[in-house]
């Protein structure tokens, strides 16, 4: 799960990250409030999930309530790269005297979390990577051991910060690091962490990804989750207990397993045809999952044509020919349905499609046939 | 001959008295796995169908001699049992729950990397079968039969897939290895593919890999050092978009690296052959072995 900007730092502060006072606000009247109480000048920043929010116009400086007004109102509502803003974050303006980077990441790879410190801050890392990799300093924690301030100097040194704030650079990578552990987060990253004119560090920006598997111990961050920012669709899924992501192309997808319904996707795309969907109704699936899948699905209207991909290890074909014929005698699909079954129980499950002769379901033995025929009928 | 597990395989069950827990302790069973202890805590003492419940893992080993663990507990244990296992000496762990917390995964690696006495496969995968001898965890072992292929996969279904159409072109498997869909796996293609190297049985060695992580393309540098056994790759995901997680929660593409395309490349590059379908991947290894 994403924080939004000012989720991320109000969890910062909790744990003692130095960052600028702010207030959050959802209306016009609210910002202008908000701005009151900190004081000005003030920055209004747009609060959505993506990057590229100053150059599309989302954060704005402020010198007065007018300012703020107007700023406010523009940004309230704006679209930043398909996303709408519906939430600002008022903060005291900063003085900057240097602008770094930070960033605690969980790397799969090496087996432990991954610190990077640079003092090329305020831009695109990624390109700082590709241009200058030298210019980032990296080091891995033993997540047994845990941080360590020696650290913490090494990397300050390494990435060349100005001596005085070595040792309060390190300071904050220790806070971010119990961030990182405490608020179980696969990724802690700092955008621009400045250096004040009076010396103080401060971290300016704050972007935070929490491991969903974990929330369950998190109650206070699992009810930071944003669902208006979710797909329709997709949270529709979620609710039913599906795995589900929208694609861009016309052919209903349904398997059972991920790397199944990746590999179905594929064989499709091969065929020439589009997937429309990722869904993966899971292991053991019951007729009921199996009935949402297809509501699901055909809830995105550019489906053209549906495919059914499933080889039964724990799920039982029976119980998906079920889930299908009751999903027809429900809701009546109007497009074509490619089946092909194979697995446990897969003798009984073709028998009772072939016995309820839906209209316009296609059985096919192999992936690769079924694959080429949803594509023809997808047309 | 096989890898992992086989007739001297005893395995004993974390959640065995649980509902997904019995029903696949007694399918192991019932296909030969010797199931010798289940661990659920509080209910030590019972009995499962004939295989008596421990309240602990320590007192399942001195009891039985168990030697392969499953763990079938729910997210918020495994880690926990996991460890217990561990302690408890168990050489091999088989964690087939889905859903733990990357933290709990990442400290488990660890520890178990450190203290160096167990191999743990999985979390979040299908387990081990080894057609003939002994299968623990969920894979459905009536689509294979025994024969010298060994195929290591990060996805069941697919493995499912896969080791069917192989099987219809004739052949059979040593072993299959789920190694899991997680972002930390306990075990990974390299350890797999040097025991199937290793492993007299195995003439061909399939690996079915997916979107997200390193874990490929690091298997590829290994293949060209040390593997002279044929292999054969699988990736699915090539029309995965970044940023999505396709499911597993390893499978997601973030920024350039990880990508379909990429760990195809980088394997072909070190001369392993990759389908581009799962039906390619059976014509292929028909290609290089003889059933």
């Amino acid at each position: 799960m994403d924080l939004l900007e000012y989720q991320g730092k109000q969890l910062f502060a909790r744990h003692g990250v130095p960052v600028p006072g702010g207030r959050p606000a959802t209306s016009v009247d609210e910002a202008v409030a908000a701005a009151d109480y900190i004081g000005y000048p003030c920055v209004v920043k747009a609060q959505v999930q993506i990057g590229g929010r100053g150059k599309a116009g989302g954060i704005k400086l402020a010198r007065d309530g007018h300012e703020v007004r107007e700023h406010a109102g523009a940004i309230l509502g704006m679209d930043i790269r398909g996303l709408t803003v519906h939430e600002l974050w008022i903060e005291g303006a900063s003085e900057i005297a240097s602008e770094y980077y930070a960033s605690l990441i969980f790397d799969r790879s090496a087996k432990a979390p991954l610190i990077m410190l640079s003092t090329k801050g305020g831009m695109d890392i990624e390109e700082v990577a590709e241009s200058d990799p030298r210019a980032i300093a990296r080091l891995h924690v033993d997540p047994l051991l845990g941080y360590q301030d020696f650290h913490g100097r090494r990397l300050a040194f390494e990435a060349g910060v100005d001596a005085d704030v070595v040792r309060p650079v390190g300071a904050m990578l220790a806070k971010l690091y119990d961030v990182f552990v405490a608020e179980e987060a696969t990724l802690v990253e700092v955008n621009p962490l400045i250096v004040t004119p009076q010396r103080d560090v401060k971290a300016l920006d704050a972007k935070v990804t929490l491991d969903d598997n974990a929330l369950y111990r998190h109650a206070d961050n699992a009810a930071l989750r944003d669902i208006s920012a979710e797909d329709p669709q997709e949270r529709m899924a979620k609710e039913r207990g599906l795995t589900y992501v929208k694609l861009d192309g016309d052919i209903g997808i349904l398997g059972n397993g991920a790397g199944l319904v990746m590999s179905t996707l594929d064989v499709v795309a091969q065929a020439g045809g589009s997937p429309a969907n990722f869904l993966d109704a899971g292991g053991g699936s019951k007729a009921e999952a199996i009935t949402s899948a297809v509501e699901v699905i055909l809830s995105n209207p550019s489906v053209r044509a549906v495919l059914f991909n499933i080889f039964g290890g724990i799920t039982r074909c029976d119980e998906v020919a079920r889930g299908l014929i009751e999903a027809f005698d429900q809701i009546k699909p109007q497009v074509p349905f490619v089946v092909r079954l194979d697995g446990t129980n897969d003798k009984e499950g073709r028998q009772l499609l072939a016995d309820a002769s839906l209209p316009n379901v296609h059985a096919e033995s192999t992936m690769d046939g079924a694959a080429r025929r949803v594509v023809e009928l997808a047309g | 001959m096989s890898i992992l597990v086989d007739a001297d395989t005893k395995l004993c069950v974390s959640g065995i008295t649980g509902r997904e827990g019995t029903f696949h302790s007694l399918r192991n069973r019932d296909y030969g796995t010797q199931v010798v202890a289940g661990v659920t805590p509080g209910k030590g003492g019972q009995y499962l169908e004939r295989i008596p419940v421990f309240n602990t893992f320590h007192e399942a080993v001195r009891s039985t001699g168990a030697n392969t663990a499953m763990i079938f507990v729910p997210p918020r244990f495994a880690a926990d049992s996991i460890l217990e296992a561990e302690d408890a000496g168990i050489a091999l762990i088989i964690a087939i729950t889905e859903g733990i917390p990357a933290h709990d995964e990442l400290r488990v690696y660890n520890i178990i990397k450190k203290n160096g006495r167990s191999r743990l496969i999985g979390p979040n995968c299908p387990g081990i079968l080894s057609p003939g001898k002994a299968n623990v965890g969920i894979i459905p072992a009536a689509f294979f039969k025994q024969g010298n292929v060994g195929v290591v996969s990060r996805s069941g279904t697919l493995t499912y897939q896969i080791g069917n159409v192989i099987a219809q072109s004739g052949f059979g498997n040593s072993t299959i290895v789920g190694i899991g869909g997680d972002p930390v796996p306990g075990s990974d293609f390299i350890d797999m593919i040097g025991l199937f190297e290793q492993d007299p049985e195995t003439e061909l060695i399939v690996m079915c890999g997916e979107i997200g992580g390193d874990a490929e393309e690091r298997a590829a540098e290994f293949i060209a050092a040390n593997v002279t056994k044929p292999v054969v790759a699988y990736i699915a995901g090539f029309t995965a978009p970044p940023g999505k997680t396709m499911g597993h929660a390893g499978a997601i593409v973030s920024g350039s690296r990880g990508t379909a395309a990429a760990k195809a490349e980088m394997l072909e590059s070190k001369g392993v052959r990759v389908g581009r379908t799962p039906t390619d991947v059976a014509e292929v290894a028909a290609s290089l072995v003889r059933v």
